[in-house]
């Protein structure tokens, strides 16, 4: 079981959960969060004095998914998320150790 | 000055200061529908419109508007009261020519504030304002001309009010169906923000929406029974009516959705308040509080099924400016031909036994604004656009106005949100 983990730009969340719905993803958790990497922050002016604010908000992505489902969701993702600029953001792919289902004790696939 | 002038002038300037309370009241209602990315973007939307408006008015407005009538009751002589020339009299032995002057100055504030609703989170800051200089010119001050100035002796006024004899007691024609059809026509020409009907555009902020909910009403005493321009039994009259409408529709507006959806809202609560309000303008000097009341009731209801129109037809009017203040406008200056009651004003309505005159009057004046109004601002959004750009570009309005526009976000809400960096003054500081 791997876990994928993709940071975005928060606009594009609903198109890239439209894509993910449709392959079949059935849950994921969203984190609001931020950050940044080479897109750069930005120049806020409060009463004349500049902040330059270097971190972007972006929304984080976690979906714990089997094996081969991995390459297909990461791609779909990608393909979502994309819009051609610098501020895109990451995805990574992470190996799980096991998964639990609370309300029943399940683990394994089974659990996802 | 007579203790009657007097207390007539005590109540315009209250009155006056009440309804410049709507602008900030306005800011917080709308502000509060936006999405976060986009609050202050809409306020300043309101706080803009307040100060060109007003400029504009005292500079050329109110010579248009209240000036002598140039040709068939159209528009008043634009060079005759320019930069208020000739209104400062502070020996004044009435009511003071400058007050009704500013009063009505206040009155084009909002109603231009008010089509800013139509086109949120989209519009780039400067030809908004350009736009509300315009418009105040070319579109509101003609039509205040229509309805609200009145002949006497030595001066002629506009059509509507003398020839017509449309019954419009605050503005449901000026001010609300105005600035509806204004919105309906800015939001086709400028086209749906990205997304719309699509991803979710929930209000962020319900609270502030209440708020401004509270806020209006509070200013719309000024704006209703300020219309009698005195302090006088006409004047508690449309006081009353406008607590009552106000309070009737909000509960139709909730009694809609109890039934529609299952659940009565806030949002619905607001609205409601809102619709009432916004119908009873010009009927608040023309009926009876039974009639006020019923005046609500149809706005609530008609207005709460209203604001769905927007996705069937997919004109993305972003905040329902149509769907209360046109729809609403409507309701309230025909009911006028059903419900004037000759109690409270020169003629009955055809339920008071006046018959189908006073109907027939009404929607001409309800008409004639709609078409002037929605053909006007469709002519001059387009040329803005064209020329000046009205719209942001694509990248901006994703990632939000406030920033891109304004340089402010309106929450800084995380301990580490402000992200590093010192602040520092002008450009070329540390970076």
């Amino acid at each position: 079981m791997k876990m994928i983990t993709a940071v975005i730009r928060p606009h594009r969340w609903e198109t890239v959960r439209e894509a993910l719905e449709l392959l079949g993803v059935t849950g994921m958790t969203l984190t609001e969060v931020s950050g940044y990497g080479r897109q750069k922050g930005h120049t806020e002016v409060y009463r004349g004095a500049e902040y330059d604010v270097l971190l972007v908000p972006k929304v984080r992505i976690e979906i714990v998914t089997e094996d081969p489902e991995v390459d297909q969701i990461v791609e779909t993702i990608r393909n979502s998320a994309a819009t051609g600029k610098i501020g895109d953001g990451k995805i990574w792919v992470s190996p799980i150790e096991s998964v639990h289902r609370v309300r029943t004790g399940e683990s394994g696939a089974a659990a996802i | 000055m007579n203790p009657t002038a007097a207390g007539d002038t005590a109540w315009l300037l209250t009155s006056s200061a009440l309804v410049l309370l709507m602008a900030p009241g306005l800011a917080f209602f709308y502000g509060g529908m936006v999405r976060a990315k986009s609050v202050l973007n809409m306020m300043m939307m309101v706080f803009g419109a307040l100060a060109v408006v007003t400029v504009v008015w005292v500079i050329v407005g109110y010579s248009i508007a209240f000036g002598d009538d140039v040709v068939g009751g159209l528009f008043g002589d634009p060079t005759q009261y320019l930069f208020f020339d000739g209104l400062v009299d502070v020996e004044s032995v009435e009511l003071p020519t400058i007050l009704f002057a500013i009063f009505q100055g206040l009155f084009a504030v909002i109603t231009v504030a008010l089509i800013a609703g139509a086109i949120a989170d989209r519009t780039r800051f400067g030809t908004w304002l350009v736009f509300c200089a315009v418009w105040t010119v070319l579109v509101y001050a003609p039509v205040a001309h229509w309805i609200f100035d009145f002949s006497s002796d030595g001066h002629v006024g506009g059509w509507m009010a003398n020839q017509l004899h449309a019954l419009d007691f605050a503005g449901g024609t000026a001010v609300e169906i105005n600035s509806g059809a204004a919105g309906l026509a800015a939001a086709l020409v400028l086209g749906q923000r990205l997304g719309f009907g699509r991803e979710p555009m929930k209000p962020h902020n319900l609270t502030l929406v209440m708020i401004g909910a509270g806020l209006l009403w509070f200013g719309w005493f000024g704006f209703n029974a300020g219309s009698a321009l005195g302090a006088n039994g006409l004047a508690a009259v449309a006081f009353v009516n406008t607590l009552l409408a106000g309070c009737t529709g909000l509960l139709a507006w909730l009694a809609v959705e109890r039934v529609r959806d299952g659940h009565a809202t806030s949002f619905g609560a607001a609205s409601g308040a809102v619709a009432g309000l916004v119908a009873i303008t010009p009927s608040c000097g023309t009926v009876t509080p039974l009639g006020a009341m019923v005046i609500g009731i149809a706005a609530g209801a008609i207005c709460a099924v209203a604001v769905g129109l927007k996705y069937r037809f997919g004109y993305d009017d972003s905040l329902d400016v149509v769907g209360v203040h046109l729809v609403g406008g409507l309701v309230g200056t025909i009911l006028i031909g059903f419900l004037a009651s000759s109690d409270v004003t020169s003629v009955d309505g055809l339920l008071y036994g006046g018959g189908a005159d006073q109907l027939g009057k009404q929607l001409v004046a309800a008409g004639a604004t709609l078409v002037f109004s929605f053909t006007m601002t469709a002519a001059i959004v387009w040329i803005l656009d064209k020329t000046m750009g009205f719209r942001v570009d694509a990248d901006h309005e994703s990632s939000g106005v406030d920033l891109v526009i304004h340089a402010e976000t309106a929450y800084d809400l995380h301990a580490a949100a402000g992200g590093g960096g010192r602040p520092h003054f002008g450009g070329g500081g540390p970076n």
